[in-house]
């Protein structure tokens, strides 16, 4: 069900446009994602369908009807907002905070009822928070507080969620387990969810659409398996120094240039940390041989001046072990970080017992 | 409402019966409970002790009362509004333009022989007050800084100070002792007059404070988040600006500017009830208020009895010392953050 839509709407600050002609829709029980450069206007979109800013041209729609002409207590009751900046209330413990999404549902003095606080124990049971719930706000972890955040926009009983950049401030662990939670009350509670992220590894795993804004106004929306090609996320960002593994979900820092001084003979996995570790060093390399299904490939394709290939499943060729051995010899040092060898990879067996001969093993 | 709550307002409604009893029977002459119990039910006699009991004493005990309390609400909505602890009243200069108005048409009722009514006096009062809060609304318009705002609020207090101070020299005339007393802030010489009109005033504000509450609540998370919570901002914001506004006028119109009263007080009770929700703070602060400034007013009498200092002196003298508290405490949560 189309829950929020909008047709061709110009967004922006009074006069500066920022996006023109954005058109989106949003449903029921989906997460769509907006990912983009710092400024190409994720937060000036959520704000806009927040309507804490006008569009300047066009309207946005909530269930059928044109934002604008909500009265601000119905438009609160289907709405919830999530901000990155902090908040500081003053002497409010956890569950105070949480109780401030029941605001549209009180009366004129603003006093809890028994139905409030029921709310109030399942949003705080949703997020797990029951623990803490009397606890100064202002003295709980960074990852308690954006689950407590999190657990005012449920109380708030929204049909649709604004997210923006929920997960700044948290390491990996906190990361994972709040979108965790946002997917699953997306699908529980059938809300209607668009969120901003920073982290595309992420973006790509957690969200059902993406909506994709490029510095030059342009967008672009898409399932994930849509936008997330190498090149597509390398344009989006004008990424011009790295690049980004669509793969694996993650970047890679630029990859050393020059004459290969270190031929790193690896395979499923140990390759990763030594090829790292060259290109800390701004060491170039040549990794061999891989297949392309090795964890280690994808890696060593964003990292390796040459990657020696061998088609997947097969035996690793004669003539790929002579070509191999051809590269080796004109580098330096070699390593082998790879420790067991099998029927698929024998040949590069043959390889290290050769760079054994030679002395260049390190 | 919780049991702290309940205890802490009985304790304030306490110390307020009993500062009101002190403030009547304490002076240059001494007046026992008994007589007063004898005054009220009209079996006493002595003429002089009754009227300094009905004609100074308890008109002057009832204007610290209720001005106080004003007082402390008004720094409290001050506070609520610009997310900032120490505004208040006397900061933002918002008193010393409600000073200079009323200085101002004083002076030229005083000289065109115009008798000055007290409502008149209050909407001079209010005049200025509201001239000043725009002048503050226009720098804080322009400078996000906080620091930057109090800065402004009190060279604006200053401006208005000289030239209320320059229109009181040149004014020359036997009566201006009075405006100079009152200019320095005090609660003696009101009369029950005044007290009528300060109450008609209160009443009226009470009803629109008490709806205040709720979207005060909701602000405290920040604007953005009281919008998303269906807060009227645009009307929330010049409602809490007029009845800030109209309280701290009122006060200035019977009392003079009175320092620190609106920032000490919201404070203690804030600590004092553990919770910053409005709607419990909000009468907690007009209680706090009223006893501050009974206990204030209470030493102003008696310190250096026969001679009176003015409010002001006293209030500072507890209410600075409060204000760099409360810097100290905000600068240690600040760096307990980062």
């Amino acid at each position: 069900m189309k829950k929020l839509y909008a047709e061709n709407i110009n967004i922006g600050y009074g006069k500066k446009i920022i996006l023109d002609n954005l058109s989106f829709e949003l449903h029921a029980g989906e997460i769509l994602t907006l990912i983009g450069a710092n400024g190409a206007g994720k937060s000036t979109i959520l704000k806009t369908i927040a309507k804490q800013l006008r569009p300047i041209a066009g309207a946005v729609y909530l269930n059928q009807k044109n934002i604008n002409h909500f009265k601000e207590q119905e438009f609160a009751k289907q709405l919830a907002i999530f901000l990155t900046q902090r908040i500081e209330p003053e002497l409010m413990t956890c569950e105070d905070v949480v109780a401030s999404g029941r605001y549209p549902y009180t009366g004129k003095l603003g006093i809890l009822s028994a139905q409030d606080n029921i709310k109030i124990d399942e949003a705080l049971k949703l997020v797990h928070a029951e623990s803490f719930r009397y606890q100064d706000f202002n003295q709980i972890s960074d990852g308690q507080r954006q689950r407590i955040m999190l657990a005012r926009a449920i109380c708030q009983e929204p049909e649709v969620l604004l997210l923006d950049e929920p997960t700044s401030f948290l390491d990996i662990k906190h990361k994972l387990e709040l979108l965790g939670l946002i997917q699953k009350l997306t699908r529980e509670k059938n809300l209607a969810v668009m969120l901003s992220l920073h982290e595309l590894d992420l973006a790509q795993k957690v969200s059902d659409r993406i909506l994709c804004i490029k510095a030059n106004h342009d967008y672009q929306i898409g399932t994930p398996e849509e936008i997330f090609t190498d090149s597509y996320i390398k344009n989006l960002y004008e990424i011009e120094s790295g690049s980004y593994s669509v793969l694996t979900g993650s970047p890679e820092l630029p990859k050393p240039q020059g004459k290969p001084e270190i031929f790193v003979i690896g395979g499923a996995g140990s390759g990763i940390p030594v090829y790292h570790q060259l290109q800390r060093k701004n060491i170039p390399f040549i990794a061999g041989i891989l297949h392309q299904h090795d964890l280690d490939y994808p890696v060593a394709n964003a990292l390796a001046m040459q990657v020696i290939t061998e088609q997947d499943f097969e035996p690793i060729q004669e003539q790929t072990l002579q070509k191999a051995i051809i590269l080796m010899k004109t580098c330096k040092n070699i390593i082998c970080s790879v420790k067991k060898f099998g029927f698929l990879n024998e040949k590069n067996k043959i390889l290290f017992q050769i760079a054994k001969q030679t002395g260049k093993l390190c | 409402m919780k049991k702290r709550h309940l205890f802490c307002f009985i304790i304030l409604f306490l110390l307020l019966l009993i500062l009101f009893i002190m403030n009547l029977i304490t002076g240059s002459s001494s007046v026992k409970i008994s007589q007063i119990f004898a005054i009220f039910t009209g079996n006493y006699q002595d003429n002089i002790t009754r009227q300094i009991l009905l004609l100074i004493r308890l008109p002057r005990a009832f204007c610290a009362l209720l001005l106080g309390g004003a007082l402390a609400v008004s720094g409290f909505l001050l506070q609520s509004f610009f997310h900032n602890p120490i505004a208040g009243p006397f900061v933002l200069g918002i008193s010393s333009g409600a000073k200079l108005t009323v200085a101002f048409v004083m002076i030229f009722c005083l000289q065109q022989n115009i008798f000055l009514s007290s409502g008149a006096m209050v909407g001079a009062s209010f005049l200025g007050a509201l001239i000043s809060m725009s002048f503050v609304l226009l720098v804080s318009g322009k400078v996000k800084n906080m620091a930057m705002l109090v800065v402004s609020g009190i060279m604006i207090g200053y401006i208005c100070s000289a030239l209320t101070d320059l229109l009181i020299n040149f004014a020359n005339d036997a009566n201006i002792i009075n405006l100079h007393n009152w200019s320095m802030g005090t609660f003696s010489g009101t009369d029950w007059q005044d007290i009528q009109v300060i109450i008609m005033l209160l009443l009226i504000i009470i009803i629109p404070l008490g709806l205040l509450a709720k979207p005060m609540y909701a602000y405290q998370f920040g604007e953005e988040y009281a919008e998303n919570m269906g807060v009227n901002i645009k009307f929330f914001r010049i409602a809490l600006i007029f009845i800030s506004s109209l309280l701290s006028a009122c006060v200035t119109a019977f009392a003079g500017p009175i320092s620190f009263v609106g920032i000490a007080v919201p404070h203690l009770v804030k600590k004092l009830f553990g919770t910053a929700k409005p709607i419990i703070i909000l009468p907690a602060c007009f209680l706090g208020g009223a006893v501050f400034c009974l206990l204030c007013d209470l030493l102003a009498r008696n310190l250096f009895a026969p001679s009176e200092l003015s409010i002001s002196t006293v209030t500072a003298l507890f209410g600075a010392p409060i204000v760099i508290w409360i810097m100290l405490q905000n600068k240690s949560r600040k760096g307990r953050i980062s």
